[in-house]
């Protein structure tokens, strides 16, 4: 009744080709980003910021990037912790480096230096396919690993190897306080998920999906795989690196490769499945579920005991956290396939004929 | 049926959010000071974890067994970290507002506390680490926040060497010997680089440095590397399985035990229980005390705590070496706040700002600590506005086979060379972060 795009004629190829083509959807997601802008900060806790939303926007950045490789192009990579890594680690420098270099610049710049990694350890994908690739983006994975845990130039020969960052400002405004933090990483979504909507329905977003959907029959109608596949990667790593500059800059404010391990390469690619391959909108779910199913469950299960009268110890919360977790994946995975996102369009298809299914 | 499902997990959902907000407001109310434990009892350092975490939470409820402090009931909460260091921010987060507000933090990572030494000052809020952290961060000029109380990794190398220069006759007899830094390949492991870098340049030994990653159990390469090179003294500078693996592997190479030193994280029970006499002669380095079941503290922490089931873990490890050091990090802890009280009002609850000036005017002297229970365990103790650390004291202990034993007296870090180079990675930290030292009026804040 609500959700019904009757009445809603296109007069030009301008309307009926923008993002969204039904208006309600248009109304919805401008509120949301508004709401994200003005309401959030209005009603939410310092807690919320730190340990959910500001984590959650930053990891979205990067299921983002890294959804446009596997999602779209198919190119599936254990590389993306090393991309991050290498934003994060490269923003640093250029940072600390070049007196007076705005932070924005820098984020940007640590994008930049994931994308020149990110092509060249795409090089392989043209001749290494699937699970196969997955293992070729590993070296990347441990190369960065070992290369910023032993050249000392990385972390500005610091003797510990953890580099920080404080008293970060963007143009004589402070991003200091949560508040700051999180408007400032919003925005940067804001800016990269219509970038990246853009892109994925512009000519060489049809050229990424083609190569995924049968690379020979692509390279048959005349695209070509080395261009694809490689701008894949290079539009996928920029992302990546930014939002590993951001999780190293905004979120952490002091790391170590740790922080960037194998472990961050297999969190978001599981946010990418579970979100919803080839899908904007999965990232964003897949962060969710990754990033603030685990807090929750931790908080959630000592009070859940309480009710009962049981009093769980730190130790098996952890441990039951970890067991329900795995089983969601599970559950998830075996009740939708294709994601979070494919729900979501269920839900959206349901939605036109409510409430009148006859 | 589906949406009854739904309903009804909605509902307890619900039930439980307003479960726990009646819970939070209803503690909030008494004379109570909260110490957030940040622990890991879970992931691959759990077994090293797990005994600090217990002495740390049982040193608490034994100070409230004795009366609290000054009255003041000592209230906790734990937050699994699993050693990660985003998890622990986020324990951070999560805790540090409740109850009133967080007096100190106590992480028990480097990589953590790494990252609260940026969040700490915002905060106000202390940053405890004895035996941990930046060795830097002892400069309290710099650092106002940060306390590596009774220890910093660059004591622990340099009493280290000290030992090794003593059975050999003398530092001078070190030139020429070849001595093996294996280490953790973390900020935790790089900590002690500097430290030895600057010894082998004095003596002029060899240095040769080992990393091995995490989480330590994959070190073949690295023994290949020993059997090749053999050094003199291998150095292991690890946490949690990475101790015993080295120790097994020690053993497999046959290379001797003895020739072997540990860290005072690596010098612990679960290190080498599982080694048994395959790690005799092994030799660690502790931050003051060893294994203490004789102890006062201990035999306290039986009765009034174990003995009214009160206990945190099991009654047999009470005692040990990690548990120790978890009850000296909870009882720095709360005597912080007791310093503090003294000036701002005994009996009263401590913001963290307060309990900060009660950590950087701490003076545990020998018969205050006796009347604790740590006689013969710890010596004194006295910071001030630069010195953070407040003591630098250490002594090596040997596993016998079967127990640990102590294997030499007591050595002090060098300071001769180690106020030198606290200075300047302090000043370095401070010119990268652009901050400026404290001034004396500061001090006396």
């Amino acid at each position: 009744m609500f959700y019904r795009e009757n009445g809603q004629f296109k007069t030009s190829y301008r309307a009926d080709q923008q993002i969204f083509p039904i208006a309600q959807d248009r109304w919805v997601i401008l509120a949301l980003i508004a709401f994200a802008f003005i309401g959030i900060p209005a009603m939410v806790d310092e807690y919320m910021y730190r340990a959910i939303l500001i984590p959650f926007l930053i990891l979205s950045l990067a299921a983002l990037g890294v959804n446009i490789l596997v999602g779209y192009c198919g190119q599936i990579s254990l590389g993306s912790g090393a991309f991050m890594a290498v934003g994060a680690y490269m923003a640093y420098n250029t940072y600390i480096r070049i007196e007076g270099v705005p932070l924005i610049l820098a984020l940007l710049s640590g994008g930049f230096f994931a994308t020149l990694v990110g092509i060249f350890f795409g090089i392989p994908s043209l001749r290494v396919k699937g699970l196969y690739l997955a293992v070729a983006t590993l070296a990347a994975q441990f190369f960065c690993d070992w290369a910023f845990l032993r050249i000392s130039w990385f972390t500005n020969n610091n003797a510990s190897g953890s580099v920080s960052v404080s008293n970060l400002s963007v143009m004589g405004l402070p991003v200091g306080t949560p508040v700051e933090k999180y408007l400032f990483c919003l925005s940067f979504l804001v800016v990269f998920g219509l970038l990246a909507k853009n892109l994925v329905r512009s000519a060489i977003g049809r050229e990424w999906m083609a190569i995924r959907d049968m690379d020979v029959a692509a390279a048959v109608i005349g695209i070509r795989p080395v261009y694809a596949k490689l701008s894949a990667f290079a539009v996928s790593s920029f992302i990546v690196g930014v939002a590993g500059a951001l999780w190293g800059f905004i979120h952490l404010g002091s790391w170590e490769p740790a922080a960037f391990s194998i472990d961050r390469s297999f969190q978001l690619l599981f946010m990418v499945i579970i979100g919803g391959m080839g899908s904007i909108m999965g990232s964003f779910f897949g962060a969710a579920f990754i990033v603030v199913l685990p807090i929750f469950l931790n908080q959630f299960l000592p009070v859940f005991g309480e009710v009962f009268g049981i009093g769980i110890s730190t130790a098996t919360v952890s441990h039951v956290e970890s067991m329900v977790f795995g089983a969601l994946i599970v559950w998830f995975l075996i009740v939708e396939p294709h994601g979070l996102a494919k729900l979501w369009s269920i839900a959206k298809q349901k939605l036109r004929l409510w409430p009148f299914p006859h | 049926m589906k949406f009854r499902q739904i309903t009804t997990a909605v509902t307890l959902v619900a039930a439980a959010i307003t479960g726990s907000l009646v819970s939070t407001q209803a503690a909030a109310q008494a004379k109570e000071q909260f110490f957030p434990a940040l622990v890991y009892r879970t992931g691959a350092y759990a077994p090293n974890g797990i005994p600090f975490a217990n002495g740390f939470v049982d040193y608490l409820k034994l100070t409230n067994e004795r009366g609290g402090i000054n009255g003041v009931k000592v209230i906790y909460e734990e937050c699994e970290t699993a050693y990660a260091t985003d998890r622990g921010v986020e324990c951070y987060e999560r805790l540090k507002g409740k109850n009133g507000g967080a007096t100190v933090f106590q992480p028990l990572s480097t990589g953590i506390t790494f990252a609260l030494t940026e969040k700490a000052p915002i905060d106000k809020i202390p940053v405890l680490t004895p035996g941990l952290g930046r060795s830097e961060s002892q400069d309290g000029g710099v650092f106002k926040w940060n306390f590596p109380l009774a220890g910093t990794y660059w004591v622990a190398a340099d009493t280290i060497i000290q030992d090794i220069g003593k059975r050999e006759g003398g530092l001078d007899k070190l030139k020429g010997k070849k001595i093996a830094l294996m280490y953790h390949d973390s900020p935790f492991g790089k900590e002690a680089i500097p430290m030895l870098q600057e010894r082998a340049a004095l003596h002029g030994f060899q240095l040769s440095l080992l990393p091995v990653t995490h989480p330590g159990v994959e070190q073949k390469s690295t023994w290949l590397q020993i059997r090749q090179s053999r050094p003199d003294y291998v150095v292991n500078w690890g946490w949690g399985v990475m101790n015993s693996t080295a120790l097994k592997e020690a053993q497999a190479t046959g290379y001797p035990r003895e020739k072997m030193y540990g860290v005072w994280w690596a010098g612990a029970e679960p290190d080498v229980k599982d080694v048994g006499q395959g790690a005799k002669g092994y030799t660690a380095v502790m931050m003051q005390h060893g294994a203490e079941k004789k102890s006062d503290v201990v035999k306290e922490i039986l009765a009034k705590v174990h003995g009214k089931k009160q206990g945190t873990g099991p009654a047999e490890e009470v005692g040990d070496v990690l548990y120790m050091r978890g009850v000296q990090a909870a009882m720095y802890g709360i005597e912080g706040v007791r310093a503090a009280q003294e000036r701002f009002g005994k009996g009263k609850v401590m913001t963290g700002e307060q309990a900060r000036w009660g950590y950087e005017n701490l003076n545990l002297t020998q018969a205050k600590l006796d009347t604790l229970g740590f006689k013969g365990v710890l010596r004194p103790l006295s910071t001030s506005c630069q010195d953070h650390m407040g003591s630098a004291w250490t002594r090596m202990h040997t596993w016998d086979g079967s127990k640990f034993v102590w294997s030499s007296d007591w050595y002090q870090a060098d300071e001769q060379i180690m106020k030198p180079m606290v200075k300047a990675a302090a000043d370095k930290y401070a010119a990268e972060k652009k901050i400026q030292r404290r001034s004396a009026a500061d001090c006396q804040l």
